[in-house]
Order: structure tokens, then C-alpha cells, then sequence
């Protein structure tokens, strides 16, 4: 078996995650990509959501939300950057709902503003990672 | 004639007032620097990798941005200051001041008009003061910035910049900040944010790290589009985060001299305090023994 990825999660403010993968699912603009090792070096535009790490053992996996951001793959390393990126075991499906219906909410009285819109964003995105991570 | 005692000592008793809380404010600083330094480190991962995209996208294609893109002829600029939200810094927030009135002044030599942006509150009051016109200010977050705020300001930057000459745009976006060097040095600095120079962060790339051939979902063009923004903001965070390390810094240096100042005038008026205590006893005894030596004279002469 080829050697694991090298998987780091960074979002702008910290370290989210680092560690070793057997494979990432991520959602990207253009479709799922799964990335195994000796991928091909690809830089690709993620879709707010969750992107999935298989751990080594094959069997775990952890499950990161993003915003947006790009993953970047090359010799076997692996690195996910979103500026809000944060572990979906962290997040709570409960907590998830009630952003999403706060920004919904914020957006149906009128307020377009950009801030909303990726509050919108980044709660729709959270969601679908902590369901995932269930 | 000296002071009275009285007053010596009250005014002893507010300079260790004084003393107390320039003391907690340095502590209140020193602790927060280290917390200020690690959130920097914390930030350069991101500034890393992304920075790496970017040269990646740059290299392997013949991208023509706006982002990047030197206008012909530039005759506005934005400058973005970063200075402190409260005093008590020492020269922190006045030298940073003083860069921009250079910048501004040379700007408007090479004959571009200069539209100020300000982070801070202490650039906000200077700008006021003058009543001069300002684009933009924001506050409440110099010693602890987000990346949210970071963010914000590059969102107002960027629409600036991509917003024709004619209609209020700007050409081109420095910054100016204070850098940290370490717990003695902070430096004022000035860069060019806009339009971009793509640069390595902190450490030039080291040898034989040649960038792989990157394949670009869905191109190289929209994944620039994407990014450029994202390395902007980045950049932004970095100086505010710079900013934030450097005015704490010179917030325990003043404070650390102002204490040290307190002690020294305790210390002298102290001095005098004793000193004027000591005069009034004397005095007291002098008068004591005349007044004794008064009534023994009277009564021997009865």
C-alpha cells in the first residue's frame, strides 16, 4: 500500500487539523473529487460543505466544514484552506440549524448585505457537515 | 519654603496611585503580547499555503488580473492606517501617523489624489481633529484582530479598487503598519498592497522547492478570481496582526517607564516629606525649649 496522505486543515486564523489520510472526498465547483494517494497535483475550488478525511485505519473519518476556500494536492500532501474551516465533531447539528435559521431570517427582512449572504453560507455549510458527521 | 507636609503626602498618595495602575497596565500588555505573538504564529499556515496557490496559479498561467494589472496611469491612491485604539502606547500610534503624512505628501507629489482608510481608533480621532475626509474607519479590535475584521477591510479595499477612476475608484493601495521586530524594535513600514506584487511571506521559498504542475478545477483563471481576494485579506491580517504584537509591545515600554518614573517621585517625595516632617519637629522643639526658658527666667527674677 502507497503511503498515507499528509492531510493539514487550515482555516485563517489556526491549525484546524493535521494528520495522516487514507483518502479526502471534497466537494469541489466542478463535482466530488476523492483523492488517493499519488493524486496528481490539483488545486481546485471547494463548495461550502463538508469535505470528508478516511483515517488510516479505514474505517474512521473525520469531517471538516468549509466555506468555499480551495484544496490543494501535491506529493502526497494535502492541504485544505477555508477561511472559516472548523471540525464537524465540533460543531452540533441543533447549533447548525438555529445559525442557518438566524441567517435566514436576517436575509428574509431585507438585509442583502454581503455579510448575511456568507453567514448563509457558512451556516448551509456547517449544517451539511455535522449531518454528515453523524 | 517647602511645600507643607499635608500636601507632600497627598500628592505622594496619588503618584502610587498612578503607579499601581501603570503597573497593571504593563502586566495587562506583557500577557497579552505573548497571546498576540501566538495568534501570529497561528496565522502563518494560511498566509503559507495560500501564498503558495497563488505563485502556483501565477507561475503556470498567463493570467491577466485587474488584481494585478499596474494601471497606466495612476492618480488615486488609498492608504490604509493601522494604528492603536487607545493611547498609552508611547510614540505607537504618532509614528505610524507620521509615515502616512510622509506617504501622503509623497503621493501627492507623484500627483495622485489620496483617500484615506484608517483602522483604529487613534487615526480616527487625528482625521477628525483636521476634519479631513475619510473613506472608511474601523475600531475595536487593535489589540485582538480577527480574521473577520481583517476581511472586512479587504472587502472595502478590493470594491475600491475594481470601482473605475471616474467614478471614485483608487489605482493603487498602501498600507501602512508597524512591524514587529521584536520586544525593542517596532518599525513603521509601508507596502504596496494593490496591485498585487505577489510575494513569499516571512521566509523566501527555499531552494529546490520547485511548485508541481498544478491541473486548476475548474481553471486557472476562476481559481485566481478566488483566491486573489483571499490573499489580499490574508495580507491584511498579517499586518493587523503585526500591528496588534507591536503596540502592546510599545504599550509595556511606556508603561514600564512610566512606572519606573512613579518610583522615582515617590522616592523624592518621600524625601521632602521627611525632610519638611523633621523641619516642623525641630521647630516645634526650639519653641518648646524658648518657651521653657522664658517661664524659668520669669520665675527666677520674681
Amino acid at each position: 500500500m502507497a503511503d498515507p496522505l499528509q492531510v493539514e486543515v487550515v482555516s485563517a486564523e489556526a491549525l484546524v487539523w493535521s494528520g495522516e489520510a487514507e483518502s479526502v472526498i471534497a466537494k469541489t465547483v466542478d463535482g466530488d473529487i476523492g483523492i488517493l494517494p499519488g493524486h496528481s497535483p490539483v488545486l481546485a475550488l471547494l463548495v461550502p460543505g463538508g469535505v470528508e478525511i478516511v483515517c488510516p485505519d479505514g474505517r474512521s473519518r473525520e469531517i471538516v466544514a468549509v466555506d468555499g476556500g480551495f484544496i490543494s494536492v501535491s506529493q502526497d500532501r494535502v492541504s485544505i484552506l477555508s477561511e472559516y474551516a472548523r471540525m464537524a465533531q465540533e460543531l452540533s447539528v441543533a447549533d447548525a440549524e438555529r445559525e442557518l435559521a438566524d441567517a435566514r431570517a436576517k436575509l428574509d427582512a431585507g438585509d442583502e448585505s454581503e455579510e448575511t449572504k456568507q453567514h448563509l453560507h457558512r451556516a448551509t455549510a456547517q449544517l451539511r457537515a455535522a449531518q454528515k458527521a453523524r | 519654603m517647602p511645600a507643607s507636609l499635608r500636601e507632600l503626602r497627598e500628592r505622594r498618595a496619588s503618584v502610587s496611585n498612578i503607579k499601581k495602575i501603570t503597573r497593571a497596565m504593563e502586566l495587562i500588555a506583557a500577557s497579552r503580547i505573548i497571546k498576540a505573538q501566538r495568534s501570529a504564529r497561528a496565522a502563518e499556515p494560511y498566509a503559507r499555503e495560500l501564498t503558495r496557490a497563488v505563485s502556483a496559479v501565477a507561475t503556470f498561467s498567463n493570467v491577466d488580473h485587474p488584481l494585478t494589472t499596474e494601471p497606466e496611469n495612476p492618480t488615486r491612491a488609498a492608504m490604509l492606517l493601522i494604528t492603536a485604539d487607545r493611547g498609552q502606547a508611547g510614540a505607537y500610534s504618532s509614528s505610524v501617523l507620521r509615515q502616512g503624512e510622509q506617504l501622503t505628501q509623497a503621493l501627492h507629489e507623484d500627483g495622485k489624489d489620496v483617500v484615506p482608510f484608517l483602522a483604529g481608533r487613534k487615526a480616527a480621532q487625528f482625521y477628525a481633529f483636521r476634519r479631513r475626509e475619510v473613506a472608511g474607519s474601523w475600531s475595536g479590535f487593535s489589540d485582538a484582530p480577527t480574521y473577520a475584521a481583517a476581511r472586512e477591510i479587504a472587502d472595502a479595499l478590493i470594491e475600491r479598487f475594481n470601482t473605475p477612476t471616474e467614478e471614485g475608484g483608487v489605482d493603487e493601495i498602501h498600507v501602512v503598519y508597524t512591524r514587529f521586530v521584536s520586544m525593542l524594535t517596532q518599525r513603521p513600514e509601508v507596502i504596496r498592497l494593490l496591485p498585487l506584487e505577489v510575494v513569499e511571506g516571512e521566509e523566501p521559498p527555499e531552494k529546490g522547492d520547485i511548485l508541481p504542475l498544478y491541473e486548476f478545477e475548474p481553471d486557472a483563471d476562476t481559481v485566481l478570481d478566488e483566491l486573489l481576494p483571499l490573499y489580499v485579506a490574508s495580507r491584511i491580517q498579517f499586518c493587523l496582526l503585526q500591528a496588534a504584537a507591536s503596540e502592546l509591545a510599545a504599550r509595556q515600554r511606556a508603561m514600564k517607564a512610566a512606572t519606573d518614573n512613579a518610583e522615582q517621585l515617590i522616592e523624592r517625595l518621600t524625601r521632602e516629606a521627611n525632610q519638611a516632617r523633621q523641619a516642623g519637629i525641630t521647630q516645634e522643639i526650639s519653641e518648646i525649649v524658648g518657651g521653657a526658658n522664658a517661664l524659668a527666667d520669669s520665675a527666677e527674677s520674681e
